[in-house]
């Protein structure tokens, strides 16, 4: 291999390569070639950093200074001053508002201070299209390790004990389903990888996906070594297409090196892999529905019994898996399960990945060790609530999930105190929503997706979230009848208790979970016809602040249904029964005289 | 069920030989209609009806059998998209950041609603899960292109990028 002074890791995930980083890996080739230095400094077109709101991001090492919103623009200056003479473009140095003359390294970045990357190890680190960078940070070493040294047994007992509990929503321990699908007797098994990431407001898996796609087939072919399986599938979503094609690139790597395919290692063990992608249902999330996906029929769930690890994919025992789950593996058989266990919390060990978005600073993905405190998340590593306003609640799980509102900001995120709250862990997505966001808006908005996503097999969801939505579309519509509260608790107990899947199971909880934290807003908007944060529209009105109109005529020009009225030295008006609320005239008023009133 | 536009253009036989190819390729493979299905949408832009029937035919499954998997999966459409797909994100991020009024303002300057495609086939309007550009909340994607931190007024200015080609 080469020698380079100098390397140039630029992101090429998903929410950089939104925001041009394309473009800017190819001015730093045109830049750094018009310098003579593309046989000093490398280019490395890595996955995600985590920081995408400052995106995009572009690293430079030794130093490890790390420079965030980045332009096309900049990159002349970056090779001119930092590449050729040495000198930091501190203007666009991460977090620099405060240390002026020295470099930042990454980690000292507060974003990345508390953070500790066990499953986005990689993530940033590596080219995620060269299996060699992989190798050269310790990949496979975890297959090899376990091929040439290790019983299936002692695989299975070492991640026991390691205490990792799946990352995809439910928390089983993970060395326990291995056990179970090691225990079927038969000759055929499967290992599949659950890439579906179903929560409409979560990216983990994909970022792992797109970063780091090595670890996840190394941590299968292990899983397949464990319980005796030779074919592993990973059902991945088709709308990943970086992610897809990584996967595709990887898998044919690990076919050349002789890492997947047969007699890996020269031992008697063979183990394949293939994609296979989905098709935009969130019910083939769940692992019986992904199973009956794979197999090429519509994916609706099925009953468990019994279970996958006794008859799952094409009838035969199974273990399925989610891509963060299995991203942990490999470092875990590397360092030990003592040493992962050691992370974290008593019930919940190591580390959990989130993406974080909504109302916050630092929207983007993190890795946190279980027992961080959301208050931690928040303001150490997210950088507070933007604008000045207050934290109201943080929803996790998505549409299977909770809210946890500002009084429970102290408690440590763990799988068991979450659900005490009446949240959950989920797959990691972790909404910030702030004074401006109205409760009731954000269940219909859960709501929404369930209804559009429910499978129709089973009638408590088909129906029952239905007439749940209409409760909350009249009641957000300033419609809401007394009684209206109630009648959406009865329905979300029985829809627990008797839909057929986890879909239905806990479409409910983000209408229950915002009732016991927020029942006044819902009673607000059912007794007083008021949206206390603004934003149900129906009940709302613009009005003129006649003190400071200055009857410019601005709002009335821009109205479009023309229902502002006025004139020269009469302040304007607004015919509320005209208005369509769709705030216009608030956005464009000069002067500020336009408000909402809720 | 929207078949006009796929059999007039030329081409026609190319585009049925590299779904026979398709057929072939999957014939032998577990689990083969979606996979099948996903390559068919590549080459047609949609599902017509005279594709489903091919695809049951070449790998002996019922015509129901296909109908039943492409209406149950948001990927597949029935229908043309447009030249120019949007998406608009509707993700929580995107949400708690007025993905809304995103939305309302590209169907009040499109004059469609969600899941329809303009008169002159230029663009067609969907609503779509996270993108993973949570960061740049609101966001909405035209064809392969992203747009992010928008607000409602910068959406005339795209869409007039797009009219003039
Ligand atoms: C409606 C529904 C959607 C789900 N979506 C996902 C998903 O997107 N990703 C995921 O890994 N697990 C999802 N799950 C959980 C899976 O059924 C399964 O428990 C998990 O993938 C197992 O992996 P783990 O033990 O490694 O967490 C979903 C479950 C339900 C009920
Ligand atoms: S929610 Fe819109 S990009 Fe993630």
């Amino acid at each position: 291999m080469e020698i380079y002074r100098a390397h140039v890791l630029v992101c090429t995930g998903t929410g950089c390569t939104s925001s041009q980083s394309p473009k800017i890996i190819e001015e730093f080739e045109k830049y750094l070639k018009a310098n003579k230095l593309d046989n000093e400094v490398k280019i490395v077109k890595t996955g995600c950093f985590g920081l995408c709101a400052e995106g995009p991001i572009v690293v430079i090492y030794p130093e490890g200074a790390m420079y965030t919103m980045v332009k096309p623009e900049d990159v002349k200056e970056i090779v001119e001053e930092h590449l050729l003479k040495g000198r930091l473009v501190k203007r666009l140095l991460a977090g620099n508002k405060e240390l002026k003359d020295s470099v930042k390294p990454i980690e000292q970045v507060e974003f990345f201070k508390k953070q500790k990357r066990v499953a986005l190890r990689l993530c940033g680190v590596i080219n995620p299209e060269s299996i060699d960078e992989y190798i050269a940070f310790d990949g496979y070493k975890a297959l090899a390790k376990v091929l040439t040294e290790m019983k299936p047994e002692e695989v299975i007992d070492e991640i026991k004990r390691s205490g990792l509990r799946g990352r995809g929503g439910g928390g089983f321990p993970t060395g326990i389903k291995w056990e179970f699908a090691a225990r079927s007797q038969d000759t055929e098994k499967y290992v599949c990888c659950n890439a579906d990431e179903g929560d409409p407001g979560a990216f983990m898996d994909r970022s792992i996906l797109e970063g780091d796609p090595h670890s996840v087939l190394e941590a299968m072919t292990i899983a397949g070594y464990a319980i005796g399986a030779s074919q592993g599938y990973v059902y991945v979503r088709a709308e990943y297409p970086i992610a897809v094609k990584r996967l595709n690139i990887a898998i044919q790597q690990a076919k050349e090196y002789g890492l997947l395919g047969k007699n890996i290692f020269g031992t008697d063990f063979s183990f394949d892999i293939e994609l296979r992608l989905g098709a935009g249902a969130f019910v083939c999330g769940e692992e019986t529905a992904l199973m009956t996906s794979i197999e090429g029929h519509r994916g609706e769930p099925r009953p468990r019994p019994p279970f996958p690890a006794v008859k799952g994919l094409f009838g035969k025992p199974t273990l399925l898996n989610n891509v963060e789950t299995y991203a942990n593996i490999p470092t875990i058989i590397r360092n030990g399960a003592e040493w992962f266990a050691s992370i974290g919390t008593e019930k919940s060990k190591g580390t959990k990945v989130f993406a974080m978005g909504g109302k916050i600073n630092n929207t983007g993905l993190l890795e946190i060790p279980m027992g961080t405190t959301l208050r931690e998340v928040i303001y150490d590593i997210g950088g507070g609530i933007p604008n000045g306003k207050k934290f109201k609640a943080a929803q996790t799980g998505g549409p299977s999930g909770g809210c946890i509102p500002a009084s429970k900001i102290d408690t440590p995120i763990e799988y068991d105190t979450l659900v005490e709250l009446g949240s959950m862990m989920g797959s990691g997505g972790l909404i910030i929503m702030d004074e401006d966001n109205c409760m009731v808006d954000i269940a219909k908005f859960f709501l929404e997706f369930t209804v559009d996503e429910s499978c129709g097999k089973c009638p408590p969801c088909r129906i029952g979230t239905k007439r749940m939505l209409e409760i909350l579309e009249r009641i957000t519509g300033g419609k809401g009848e007394e009684g209206d509260v109630e009648k959406l608790e009865i329905l979300a107990k029985n829809i627990k208790a008797s839909a057929l899947c986890g879909l239905g199971q806990t479409a409910p909880n983000p209408v229950l979970s915002t009732l016991r934290y927020f029942r006044d807003e819902y009673e607000a908007h059912v007794r007083d016809k008021k949206c206390p944060a603004g934003v149900c529209k129906s009940m709302l009105n613009y009005i003129v602040d006649e003190q400071r109109c200055k009857c410019c005529g601005i709002c009335a020009r821009n109205c479009p249904v023309n229902c502002i009225s006025g004139q020269k030295g009469v302040p304007y008006k607004i015919d509320q029964e005209k208005c369509i609320k769709c705030g216009t005239c608030l956005e464009k008023c000069p002067f500020k005289a336009i408000f909402k009133n809720a | 069920m929207g078949e006009q536009g796929c059999c007039c253009c030329g081409g026609v036989d190319e585009r049925e030989k590299k779904l026979q190819e398709i057929i072939e390729k999957y014939k032998n493979t577990k689990g083969a209609l979606i996979p099948v299905l996903h390559e068919a949408q590549e080459i047609y832009g949609y599902l017509p009806m005279s594709v489903q029937k091919k695809i049951a035919e070449g790998l002996n499954v019922s015509l129901e059998e296909v109908y039943g998997v492409v209406t149950f999966y948001t990927q597949f459409s029935l229908n043309p998209k447009g030249k120019y797909q949007i998406q608009v994100c509707l993700g929580t991020a995107c949400y708690v950041k007025g993905a809304n009024q995103i939305l309302e303002k590209l169907q009040e300057k499109l004059g469609i609603h969600v899941g329809e495609c303009t008169e002159d086939g230029l663009f067609s309007l969907d609503g779509c899960r996270c993108i993973g550009a949570c960061g740049l909340a609101p966001v909405i994607m035209i064809n392969d292109e992203v747009y992010g931190r928008l607000v409602p007024d910068q959406i005339e200015g795209i869409l007039d990028k797009y009219r003039k080609g």
